[in-house]
């Protein structure tokens, strides 16, 4: 495996990322570099909101593939995401020829034109370079995984009455998990794992500067520092990427400059969605932490 | 590289995480894909094919530091003359000779920097601080190491010390204090702090660049602060890199991985935890009672032991021509037990009461009611504690500081908690209810009083008990736990959080 080669260099998977608006760092870009060499599938996982769907999407657009969803919930089964046979296409083919034998009608109703593909067999089957998201894999039960385990590691369907598919050209497959369970060894045994945390102040700050037109560069940083800051705090819920762009987009509709502790309070709503996380939050953002704050005065004191 | 690689392989398994063969195998094959040269890439591919969890991944990073901590382009050794060149001092006078004398001629590349005096290095510290150059910040980490740590060759140690003995030093609160005054100053008068300003105008951060002179508002206060914050977390970073740097040159590799070890939070001993750790296993308890409830929730509605749904099965036997082929099963309504956690949050054990209290209250949705009562010598409830408080690390708090447990000397006293119990909420105690009792049952020879016990587990369905001591240690010294343990359906070791989740996921 590994013929695939759509990337010639970490830097370039970098550069092209960012040209396609997703700004991503060193690890990440080296995982999805390493994920086309080495024909794996890569699993993401972290916070929600850090960008994790977004990643598969920006990669589909960086390569001009099309992007293949699966959506995963619990209840997921075979018939919804490998395949289906059209039992009513089936029937009418019965019915149509009363007087055939068995045999042949058997033969005939299990092909091709009989067969629904769904997402998974139809990443597998596509002809054109594909990317396929296998969107929060958590979700389902831990006996439906199973179902992906031959997909992910050989990139082949077996049908029993068809025989088995194999994949056209390796697809791209990104797997995200909010890590609401433990996935199975398995599963994970047969991905690239790469985990997305909240980014370091410089790349918020970029991103911010990249997504939300017409932003002052002053008014990104401020942003970006003031979101470090409130995910320090011990909340129930910390601020996301997405809600970071939210909040920047609203100052600048609201044509703020630069924020001061009034604008931050009653904007807070749109950064954290628990009603004692804002209270804690505005509390904090008002005074400086005590210890650093009383030295400071002592030395201003003394001078 | 290979050898590197199994050598790597093999350090990461004994830290505990589950490396399979294919991974190993992947990992040699992804890494021939990348530079060799370019150590973070390298960092990520191994990463990314042998760490499957978020958790496992500060066992990986010590592990990696160490075995390719001499690998990097920054880390030749022949930079740390280069530097010593650049900082040639004369006198040297501080260096007391009490700390000289352990440093042996064999320990290399640090020779020169000792050379360069307290002052300086203070001054160079809060130069780089200020303007946060990455370069910089990494030339005071060596300096100060050089100069301060005052590293013996040969001690199996594995560094903490020798980061203490820097960080106390360098005196990062007054400097985190001192960076912030200067800030203030500049903005209130424009003028940098008497005594610092080496001429040019101080640049105070970006965040305050362009603004014009007032006064600093709280918020840019804590923004500033956080600032600083950062870049001093990250000088602390440099300052771990470069001792274990030396003490993998002193001491090779494999010692070195041994001692520097760190067991997964899941697997560190509550009673032997350090702060550091409590604070990570305080942060890995969230994921965990988030898969724990949701796991419990999942296998209650996946139960199918309930009685046959007559109605639903005639129903849905109409799409098969009237065959009941598909049998219908009412939900299953399982018993939710009622649970009383009654737990030691003496000195010894407290951890321990914590993380289970904690955890029980995060899926009180499980059980139809619970209610907890702590004690030392004597007992409280504080069931409304928690049921009051926002979060469960403030009721925690809370009940650290408001419930009455001490009655004669604060000095745990199983038997007349245990009495107490039974005297004001024994009659509470009903066929439904669970008894969870927590503690090591070290009663410093008080008497026992099991029959109170024996009284409970006739009227409650279960009584439990955890111990957070090893099962070897039960019954030596004051530990009364034998006379305790007939009474009960069950005595648990329970030591670590993966003991704990496994407890409580086999109670519900």
């Amino acid at each position: 495996m590994g013929e695939g080669a759509r990337f010639s260099s970490v830097t370039q998977v970098r550069e092209g990322l960012a040209s396609v608006g997703y700004l991503a760092d060193d690890g990440l870009a080296g995982v999805v570099y390493l994920a086309d060499r080495l024909g794996k599938p890569v699993l993401v996982e972290g916070p929600a909101g850090t960008g994790k769907t977004e990643l598969a999407k920006s990669v589909a657009r960086l390569t001009g593939a099309r992007l293949i969803r699966l959506q995963c919930y619990e209840g997921l089964d075979e018939s919804k995401a490998l395949y289906e046979w059209n039992y009513k296409k089936q029937l009418l083919r019965i019915q149509v020829e009363q007087g055939a034998g068995w045999e042949e009608i058997e033969e005939d109703i299990f092909s091709e034109p009989f067969l629904l593909s769904r997402p998974l067999l139809e990443a597998i089957r596509a002809t054109e370079p594909v990317v396929l998201l296998i969107d929060e894999v958590d979700r389902v039960e831990i006996e439906t995984e199973a179902l992906l385990l031959e997909i992910l590691s050989d990139y082949q369907v077996s049908i029993p009455e068809l025989g088995t598919v194999v994949a056209n050209q390796i697809p791209l497959v990104f797997l995200t998990s909010n890590n609401t369970r433990e996935l199975s060894e398995a599963l994970k045994r047969r991905c690239l794992f790469l985990h997305l945390d909240y980014p370091s102040v410089e790349r918020e700050r970029a991103i911010v500067l990249a997504k939300v037109p017409d932003i002052t560069e002053q008014l990104a940083d401020q942003v970006a520092r003031i979101v470090r800051s409130l995910r320090s705090l011990d909340l129930k819920k910390h601020p996301s990427i997405s809600e970071t762009l939210d909040w920047a987009r609203t100052l600048v509709l609201l044509g703020i400059q630069s924020v001061d502790e009034a604008t931050a309070r009653s904007t807070l709503h749109l950064l954290l969605k628990y009603r004692s996380d804002i209270d804690t939050a505005a509390k904090e953002l008002s005074v400086a932490t005590s210890e650093a704050s009383a030295s400071v005065s002592a030395a201003a004191s003394s001078r | 590289m290979l050898d590197v690689l199994t050598g790597f392989v093999s350090e990461l398994r004994s830290s505990g995480l589950p490396v399979s063969v294919t991974e190993a195998a992947d990992a040699a094959e992804a890494i021939r894909h990348l530079p060799l040269e370019d150590r973070q890439a390298i960092k990520y591919a191994l990463g990314a094919t042998l760490v499957k969890s978020s958790a496992h991944w500060r066992a990986f990073d010590t592990a990696f530091e160490v075995y390719f901590s001499m690998r990097g382009p920054q880390y030749d050794i022949a930079r740390d003359d280069d530097l010593s060149g650049r900082v040639e001092d004369t006198d040297g006078a501080g260096s007391g000779a009490g700390r000289g004398r352990g440093r042996g001629e064999g320990e290399s590349g640090a020779g020169g920097l000792e050379m360069v005096s307290a002052e300086e290095i203070a001054a160079m510290l809060y130069r780089a601080l200020r303007d946060g150059e990455q370069a910089m910040l990494g030339a005071v980490a060596r300096l100060a190491v050089g100069r301060f740590a005052g590293m013996e060759p040969g001690r199996p140690v594995g560094g903490t010390y020798y980061l203490y003995r820097t960080l106390r030093n360098l005196d990062l609160d007054g400097v985190l204090a001192r960076l912030i005054g200067e800030a203030r100053a500049s903005v209130e008068g424009g003028r940098p702090m008497p005594g610092e300003g080496d001429g040019e105008a101080p640049v105070p951060g970006p965040i305050l660049r362009g603004r014009e002179l007032g006064h600093l508002t709280p918020l840019e206060e804590r923004l500033l602060e956080d600032e600083y914050k950062s870049r001093i977390e990250e000088l602390r970073r440099e300052i771990e890199a470069e001792i274990r740097r030396r003490l993998v040159a002193d001491r090779g590799v494999e010692a070195l991985a041994k001692s520097l070890r760190k067991p997964l939070p899941e697997d560190v001993d509550f009673m032997h935890a350090t702060r550091e750790e409590l604070v990570l296993m305080r942060r890995a308890i969230q994921p965990l009672t988030r898969k724990l409830q949701a796991r419990l929730a999942r296998k209650r509605r996946h139960l199918r032991r309930g009685a046959l749904d007559f109605r639903s099965t005639m129903r849905h036997s109409l799409s098969y021509g009237g065959v009941p082929a598909e049998p219908r099963f009412r939900h299953p309504r399982p018993a939710k037990p009622e649970i009383f956690v009654i737990a030691d949050i003496s000195g010894s054990v407290a951890a321990f009461a914590r993380f289970t209290l904690h955890l029980v209250h995060a899926i009180a949705s499980q059980f139809s009611q619970v209610r907890s009562f702590v004690f030392i010598d004597g007992l409280d409830e504080v069931t409304q504690i928690f049921e009051r408080s926002e979060t469960v690390t403030e009721a925690v708090h809370r009940v650290n500081q408001e419930a009455d447990v001490v009655w004669v000397d604060g000095h745990s006293d199983y038997g007349h908690a245990l009495g107490v119990f039974f005297q004001r909420w024994g009659q509470d105690v009903g066929p439904k209810t669970s008894i969870l009792l927590l503690g090591d049952a070290r009663s410093n020879y008080h008497a026992p009083e099991a029959w109170v016990l024996k009284e409970l587990r006739r009227r409650a369905r279960h009584v439990y008990w955890l111990n957070p001591e090893p099962r070897s240690y039960w019954g030596s010294g004051d530990s009364i736990i034998e006379h305790y343990s007939q009474f009960c359906d069950g005595v648990y070791e329970c030591r670590n959080l993966r003991q704990l989740e496994a407890f409580v996921e086999h109670l519900v």
